[in-house]
């Protein structure tokens, strides 16, 4: 099976049920996206496929073949992920940092949709991601700093 | 000498040497051997308080914690586990202000488990920069006055004329300048300066210390996808363990049948897993693994398992009748903790009295990354590669579980998901270890998932505290009656304690500093049932929940305003020895360093509520909730501000902090961590609860236990941190004591808001009207 990770086409032979999350992980060693649950209950795992955040825990690895998978170790080549993980950094956003990469990547297609996204929106795009260190109030400032910067860097 | 040590010793079948090592685990308890020690022989050993008290206590020699490359980079070990709470830049940043090196030019590695080298690793009861501020300051200092002295020399000038200044070395008169890369190999020749020739900065000269604007250390990686977790390591034989453990604590397989689970794709072995070691700290549970070429393969077969489990002595707990049962226990008396005046005859002089009782369910850790850690073994030496809180304690368990010496274990420390208490137990790291001896010491990956962290978590304990105040004419309060029934976190070292021990009863129980002149504390029995262990802030989030939810009844029984009601009963600034309060523990910190100042107490709480605009009118369905509690030796006060719709909805605007923990060194990640101690202490309050039927835990996965999410946290946390006067004062912890208040002020705002008492936790609907 062929799929294409961060602009570049990998070779994978797995069961067509496994979740993309897995395939990264322990087929590739792309551990920058995270297992949090196994449920799409806490977004750890999100990834972009074809620009839209989906949660790689519960994805079989047949439905993104074929498709444009971007993960956090390819975000930051695009404008807007580097603002992302820029703006990241200048907040000292995160605590223990496991669930930011997942974080970052629903910013990534929040802003995407809506380059200056309301406080509403935010919510409605970042509820499903989970911080158990409760960061909650720095990626609300982060979002809306690298959405001031338009995705310039 | 403690009464726990003597209930210890007289338990069957376990040596006391036995359970001074188990306890020694738990840092805190280590007062327990004191206490053992005097009563054996005499002269007895002076009792040795924070570092020194733990095992190993520290190390302060320059060349085992930094190096200067010729290239002018600095690195320096971390010692410490870093979970989110910013030990890794912290503990760094105090070696580097007092090296006075450029941070931009400073690297940090963390230190494998190596308590000899070291000193004390163990990563919890918020204690890193306590207890290593002095040692890893005298480092650095070391270091720069070798630096100076190797500059000194090449000149051929006194040492005195020469001063470290920004990864430079100057001479002042002369104005010539050596890097420290410069200086770097003819330093390193030099002798270590001694620790009474060490001059230490003035706090005036602190470069970082108490500056902020410090970025973190891990920022980058973290943000890149490059940060190591436990879970992250990765070769290419590796294999990947899942494990169906007992559902019941105690319980064991009777039989199992793995033939369709090894037949499934990708899995490469099916296992019982073996027996667990007597002697370990932290015991695994019994059960079946699983290896698979991937994580997700073994899942997938571990759904084919057929398991018939023996569920044991505990395959009737069901935590509803459990609740019952600690609430009949609160209306007996218990056993007396802490005792003044004659409160029986002052509750009969009293104009009345009120009671109230409070219960806080199980609550789990849910760790953002689960359990999980790697092992392999090569040549009969095994590497692991851990989240631990606890490395050193990693090293001993996954030795004596292979049968082999700790200096044949390397535990690679990684970045925590998450601690919380809950990686302070390494039985996962043991579990990997065991599974790649299963797998002839080819690396093997196990994972929790979400469903094995919910269901077989060292949980929180469970709590019921009731209260009874006698009132006088005029709402005072003469006599206080408190009883705590829960059961304690030292029956994972021995199911039979029954009681809360000196470290549980020290959190905001006995060493409660209200000026009321008759009390009476106690501590009915409590048995466990399930794993109970340290959760951020353990025993002081039942106690604080309790006594400040109390304290918010009296003062509205009273019409006063909490506040003024709260500060009365505080009393006047003074200094409490802990002893009079006859607690032992005191965080394992000497009594007379480290005194309750009620003065301190006083200030957080004028402060928050003067920031949170205490008193102010709002909007109905508007209101406000205080609480203040004493913790890991520093003082912290929340108003927690509300809003409730007609349905009873609760939203949280704002939430203000105020927070007194002595001088501080990272300033931003103080920040940080009471932010995150709010979201914390709203989560455990709105949601948090495991529950119990037949011996298992009910919650599977996040939609069944909630914790907070963004659209419903607080928009608006304000933190106020309260300047140290004077950096003579002893530091106090960061990472745990924001959250007890936390929930007590959220359940005293709905109160303002609704006129509704909420005593049970978590609220859930408890504010909805009923239709």
């Amino acid at each position: 099976m062929e799929l294409h990770i961060n602009d570049q086409t990998v070779s994978i032979s797995a069961e067509p049920t496994l979740p993309l999350l897995w395939v990264l992980r322990d087929l590739l060693g792309m551990t920058g996206t995270k297992y949090g649950c196994g449920m799409a209950l806490c977004g750890a795992c999100t990834v972009l496929i074809d620009g839209q955040a989906l949660r790689s825990c519960v994805l079989p690895i047949d439905q993104a073949a074929g498709k444009k998978i971007t993960t956090i170790e390819g975000i930051g080549a695009m404008p807007v992920g580097a603002a992302l993980q820029g703006a990241w950094q200048e907040i000292n956003v995160p605590q223990c940092g496991y669930c930011q990469a997942g974080q970052i990547m629903s910013a990534f297609a929040l802003l995407q949709a809506k380059p200056n996204p309301s406080d509403a929106d935010i919510d409605a795009a970042m509820s499903g991601n989970i911080c158990r260190c409760g960061t909650y109030t720095r990626i609300r400032a982060a979002i809306k700093q690298a959405a001031n910067q338009g995705g310039k860097t | 000498m403690s009464a726990v040590a003597n209930e210890l010793a007289s338990s069957q079948g376990v040596s006391r040497r036995e359970f001074l090592l188990r306890l020694q685990a738990m840092g805190g308890l280590l007062l327990v051997a004191h206490g053992l020690r005097i009563a054996k022989a005499a002269p007895p050993d002076p009792p040795k308080y924070g570092a020194e008290g733990m095992p190993h206590g520290t190390v302060d020699n320059p060349l085992v914690f930094l190096s200067v490359g010729d290239d002018g980079w600095v690195t320096i070990v971390v010692h410490r586990s870093e979970m989110g709470q910013g030990v890794r830049t912290g503990m760094a940043l105090i070696v580097a202000d007092e090296l006075d090196a450029d941070w931009t030019k400073v690297r940090v590695q963390q230190a494998p488990a190596d308590e000899e080298k070291y000193g004390n690793q163990d990563t919890d009861g918020s204690r890193s920069t306590r207890h290593f501020i002095e040692p890893m300051r005298r480092c650095g200092a070391a270091a720069r006055m070798m630096l100076e002295q190797a500059a000194a020399s090449t000149w051929r000038v006194p040492a005195a004329e020469v001063r470290a200044v920004n990864h430079e070395v100057v001479h002042q008169k002369t104005g010539r300048k050596l890097s420290y890369g410069a200086l770097a190999k003819q330093a390193a020749k030099l002798p270590v300066p001694p620790r009474e020739a060490l001059r230490l900065k003035t706090p005036e000269e602190f470069r970082y210390l108490g500056k902020g604007g410090v970025p973190l250390a891990d920022g980058h990686d973290i943000v890149t996808g490059k940060a190591q977790y436990g879970i992250d390591p990765w070769f290419k034989d590796m294999s990947f363990a899942v494990i169906a453990r007992s559902p019941v604590l105690g319980g064991s397989v009777k039989q199992f049948d793995g033939t369709a689970a090894a037949a499934a794709p990708g899995v490469q072995k099916v296992l019982q897993m073996p027996e667990t070691v007597a002697t370990a700290k932290f015991h695994i549970l019994a059960g079946v693994a699983v290896i698979a070429n991937s994580t997700g393969a073994a899942i997938a077969g571990r759904k084919l398992l057929k398991i018939e489990w023996a569920d044991g002595a505990n395959g009737s707990y069901d935590s509803d009748a459990y609740h019952a049962a600690l609430h009949e226990s609160a209306r007996q008396p218990g056993k007396v903790v802490r005792e003044s005046g004659n409160v029986d005859t002052a509750f009969q002089s009293s104009a009345k009295s009120i009671e109230a009782e409070y219960y806080i369910p199980h609550i789990g850790h849910a760790t953002m990354e689960p359990p999980a850690a790697v092992a392999r073994i090569v040549n009969g030496k095994c590497e692991v590669w851990a989240p631990t809180q606890a490395p050193q304690v990693t090293r001993e368990d996954v030795a004596k579980h292979l049968g082999i010496t700790p200096e044949n274990v390397t535990v690679h420390v990684t970045l925590l998901g998450g601690g919380f208490g809950r990686k302070s137990k390494p039985d996962f790291a043991t579990e990997a270890a065991l599974l790649s001896q299963a797998m002839e010491g080819r690396p093997v990956k196990v994972t929790w998932t979400r469903e094995d962290d919910l269901h077989h978590d060292f949980l929180h304990t469970v709590s019921v505290e009731y209260l009874k105040a006698g009132v006088t004419a005029d709402g005072k309060v003469n006599a206080w009656l408190h009883r705590s029934v829960a059961p304690s976190l030292a029956t994972i070292f021995d199911p039979s304690i029954n009681h809360e021990v000196p470290a549980e009863l020290g959190m905001g129980f006995i060493n409660m500093p209200y000026d009321i002149p008759n009390l009476r504390l106690e501590n009915p029995e409590a048995s466990a049932h399930c794993r109970i262990g340290w959760f951020r802030s353990v025993s002081n989030i039942p106690h604080a929940f309790a006594i400040q939810s109390f304290v918010s009844e009296l003062a509205a029984s009273a019409n006063k305003n909490h506040r003024d009601y709260l500060l009365e009963l505080i009393g006047p600034a003074r200094k409490i020895d802990p002893r009079s309060q006859q607690d032992s523990w005191n965080h394992g910190e000497s009594p007379e360093r480290y005194p309750v100042d009620t003065g301190r107490l006083r200030h957080v709480v004028e402060t928050v509520t003067q920031e949170a605009g205490w008193g102010n009118a709002r909007a109905p369905g508007r209101g406000q909730g205080l609480a203040a509690h004493y913790s890991f030796l520093s003082y912290s006060a929340a108003v927690v501000e509300v809003d409730i719709d007609e349905q009873g909805r609760i939203k949280i605007p704002r939430v203000d902090v105020a927070f007194d923990c002595g001088p501080q060194v990272n300033l931003e990640r103080i920040r940080s961590q009471l932010e995150g101690a709010v979201i914390m202490g709203l989560s455990l309050a709105m949601f948090g609860e495991i529950t119990f039927k037949r011996g298992r835990s009910q919650q599977d996965n996040f939609h069944q236990y909630r914790v907070t999410r963004m659209n419903e946290a607080p928009s608006d946390i304000r933190v106020h941190l309260i300047p140290a006067t004077d950096w003579s004062i002893p530091l106090g912890g960061v990472g745990e004591p924001g959250v007890p208040p936390i929930a007590p002020a959220l359940c005293n705002a709905v109160f303002a808001a609704t006129g509704k008492r909420i005593r049970r936790l978590p609220i859930k609907d408890q504010a909805r009207r009923s239709t």
